[in-house]
């Protein structure tokens, strides 16, 4: 091989041809050979059949239904909490706050099954509130609560982890400058947090709604599996899948497919926005960008009308 | 307006930021908080804006206690070191946002910050985000909006820490003018003695929580009440000698020490400005005329270095007798007229020396 011209792109050793093609054999044959077959499994017989499978079974209709609830609702709790724990955590020291960080962890680290199975010994009939929820005639467990619950804890770290990074680069003084301008509370929240943490926010809700809709494990074991009642679509893929009925099985697997296409898209957007927010944020900090030229009818000079 | 601090104490964690402050500010005065990082001085501007609260200790404005009044009721203007601007807001809506708060009329808060705009020269950059501006005109948006809510007092934290050095000039010209214009209380801080004197009516030097001097520039400058603000306060020759009978010497050249009349002989300390030193030539080398010809309170020393720096030429040279360095600061044109260079022969006359004794020492 001749070392080509420093103008063009130098050409590839074999050794690095290879490694390019074993990354996209790889990344082809677990990635996207998979979800393809999906996608042609499910329309093996057409749009039509479908169709059919998707809206004309009830149970599967009230799967999509339900995810289509639950997930919004885990990422609704999670976006509230992590956005306050964020802030508790980025603004404040105090004892135990490295314990209260590793504990936001917790749920990327424990087996989703493990998750459910915890949630059921406590809210389950046998389990330690299971007496006073029976007292209240609330069901928790084999209902749609428990699916909340769960997902909601397997969730957790997302949209919190997003967060506590953007908050401690940026700074308390800018919500300090605003209430040394007369903001209350609620005003520095909506017109200064807020909007400094609406990409990093908007990217943990995204990342936390695909692993809600998608997840399995936790939900498997709270909900009972129920059709028509507590099954979500990632279980009614599984049941329609035991019982032999794959092209259906395929067809709501292809929705799920195709959100976390959507998905996908929205985070790269997303990602590009929180890009272009990290330079402006190193831009106003480190006063390096614009330099100082100003013409000189700008400058401070004269006195002062 | 005037702040009155009595008595304010602030530790974090076992750092004393502040030890006991006590301090008037009166009102339309300019003050400058001059000293180190980690002196406390920062640390007194945010309790004075209820940014920090403190241990011990009360402030009062205008006679009332104002301790435990929260930032927002204070209405004192606060520019914040890194400027803090709100990074997602125009240059407009940043300048107005203490009047949106404050659910002012639309119509008012259009006049109200197209007169600051007009005020602070950035008249047509309303519209621009603050990454999109140099950084001084960073600092005349943060100074805007603090100037928005007619604060009665202004507090800046290192206003022109960020900047380089001839906006930095420009803009402290200028904010004196707009001192003096609006009439307002302000407090400054800064580590920059320069800066502060030129400034300020009011220097208050600060070191490890302490106020250790407090005066008009000229006051500080010429009569350092301590040797950390003589040392603070520039470069300074520093020689350890003995005083009596209300006298110093060093090298033999008597200083007077008035505040020391005892007979008993005690250690002391000279401090010796480079620029109220005045330096002659005695002799180039080889050709040195004899000791006895000097006058008596000049020392002879040869020549170590020259370096020039602008307007001032700085001359290292070595005492006869003596393995200390002194230096010495002689405005360039003079120094080209006397041909200074390494190993030329100089006597240096002290036009002024001031002497501080350390605290006593034990004695068995």
């Amino acid at each position: 091989m001749k070392p080509s011209s420093p103008r063009t792109a130098p050409a590839l050793t074999p050794l690095q041809i290879a490694l390019v093609a074993a990354a996209m054999g790889v990344v082809g044959l677990l990635i996207v050979v998979p979800l393809a077959s999906v996608f042609f499994e499910a329309f093996a017989e057409g749009p039509g059949a479908w169709w059919r499978a998707l809206a004309h079974d009830p149970d599967t209709r009230h799967a999509i239904w339900l995810s289509l609830t639950v997930a919004p609702l885990a990422v609704l709790i999670n976006t509230v909490f992590g956005i306050a724990a964020a802030w508790l955590v980025a603004r404040f020291r105090f004892p135990g706050r490295s314990l209260l960080i590793s504990l936001f962890d917790v749920p990327f680290s424990v087996s989703p099954v493990v998750a459910g199975l915890a949630l059921v010994l406590i809210f389950g009939r046998q389990g330690l509130l299971g007496p006073t929820l029976a007292w209240l005639d609330w069901k928790v467990i084999f209902s749609w609560p428990g699916l909340v619950l769960a997902t909601t804890f397997v969730t957790l770290p997302l949209v919190v982890r997003e967060l506590i990074p953007v908050m401690e680069a940026i700074g308390p003084d800018e919500e300090l400058a605003a209430v040394s301008l007369g903001a209350n509370g609620w005003q520095v929240f909506t017109r200064i947090t807020l909007p400094n943490i609406r990409w990093a926010l908007l990217h943990g809700i995204v990342l936390a709604n695909a692993r809600a809709m998608g997840e399995f494990g936790a939900v498997y074991v709270v909900s009972g599996h129920i059709a028509g009642a507590t099954d979500t679509m990632p279980l009614r893929v599984e049941k329609l899948f035991q019982e032999y009925r794959t092209p259906a099985s395929m067809a709501v697997a292809s929705v799920l497919a195709g959100l976390a296409l959507v998905t996908l898209i929205a985070k790269v957007v997303i990602e590009r926005q929180l890009e272009a927010e990290s330079i402006d944020l190193l831009a106003v900090r480190s006063g390096t960008d614009a330099p100082d030229n100003e013409p000189r009818n700008n400058s401070p000079k004269g006195s002062i009308a | 307006m005037s702040i009155h601090v009595r008595g304010v104490s602030k530790s974090f964690g076992t750092f004393r930021a502040l030890d006991g402050v006590s301090l008037d500010v009166a009102d339309g005065t300019l003050l400058a908080l001059l000293g180190p990082s980690g002196s406390g001085k920062t640390t007194l501007l945010r309790i004075i804006a209820g940014l920090e609260f403190p241990d011990a200790g009360t402030i009062e404005e205008n006679g009332t206690d104002i301790t435990d009044l929260h930032v927002r009721q204070r209405e004192m203007g606060f520019v914040f070191q890194h400027y803090a601007l709100f990074r997602h807001m125009s240059v407009f809506e940043n300048i107005a946002f203490g009047l949106r708060v404050r659910k002012a009329p639309k119509q008012e808060v259009e006049t109200k910050v197209n007169e600051l705009l007009h005020l602070v020269r950035l008249e047509g950059l309303g519209g621009r985000k603050p990454s999109q501006l140099s950084g001084g005109q960073r600092q005349r948006v943060a100074l805007a909006r603090a100037l928005a809510i007619r604060p009665k007092i202004l507090l800046l934290d290192e206003p022109f820490g960020a900047l380089d050095a001839k906006v930095r000039v420009e803009l402290r010209q200028w904010l004196r003018r707009l001192h003096d214009e609006i009439g307002m209380t302000s407090v400054f801080v800064t580590h920059d003695q320069e800066e502060a004197f030129e400034l300020a009516d009011e220097v208050v030097v600060m070191n490890h929580g302490k106020i250790e001097q407090r005066g008009t520039p000229d006051d500080v400058f010429d009569h350092p009440a301590t040797p950390f603000v003589m040392d603070f306060l520039g470069n300074v020759n520093v020689f350890h000698g003995r005083v009596e009978n209300g006298r110093a010497f060093w090298h033999g050249i008597p200083i007077d020490c008035p505040d020391y009349p005892h007979a008993q002989s005690r250690d002391a300390r000279v401090y010796l400005r480079p620029h109220e030193l005045d330096i002659t030539v005695a002799g180039t080398n080889g050709a040195s005329l004899p000791n006895n010809s000097l006058p008596t309170n000049s020392l002879p020393a040869s020549v170590l270095r020259v370096t020039r720096s602008g307007a001032i030429t700085r001359v290292a040279c070595r005492p006869h007798g003596s393995e200390a360095e002194l230096h010495v600061d002689v405005p360039t044109e003079t120094a080209k007229t006397l041909t200074l260079q390494p190993g030329t022969l100089v006597s240096i006359t002290p036009r002024k020396a001031r002497v501080f004794i350390p605290a006593p020492e034990y004695v068995i």
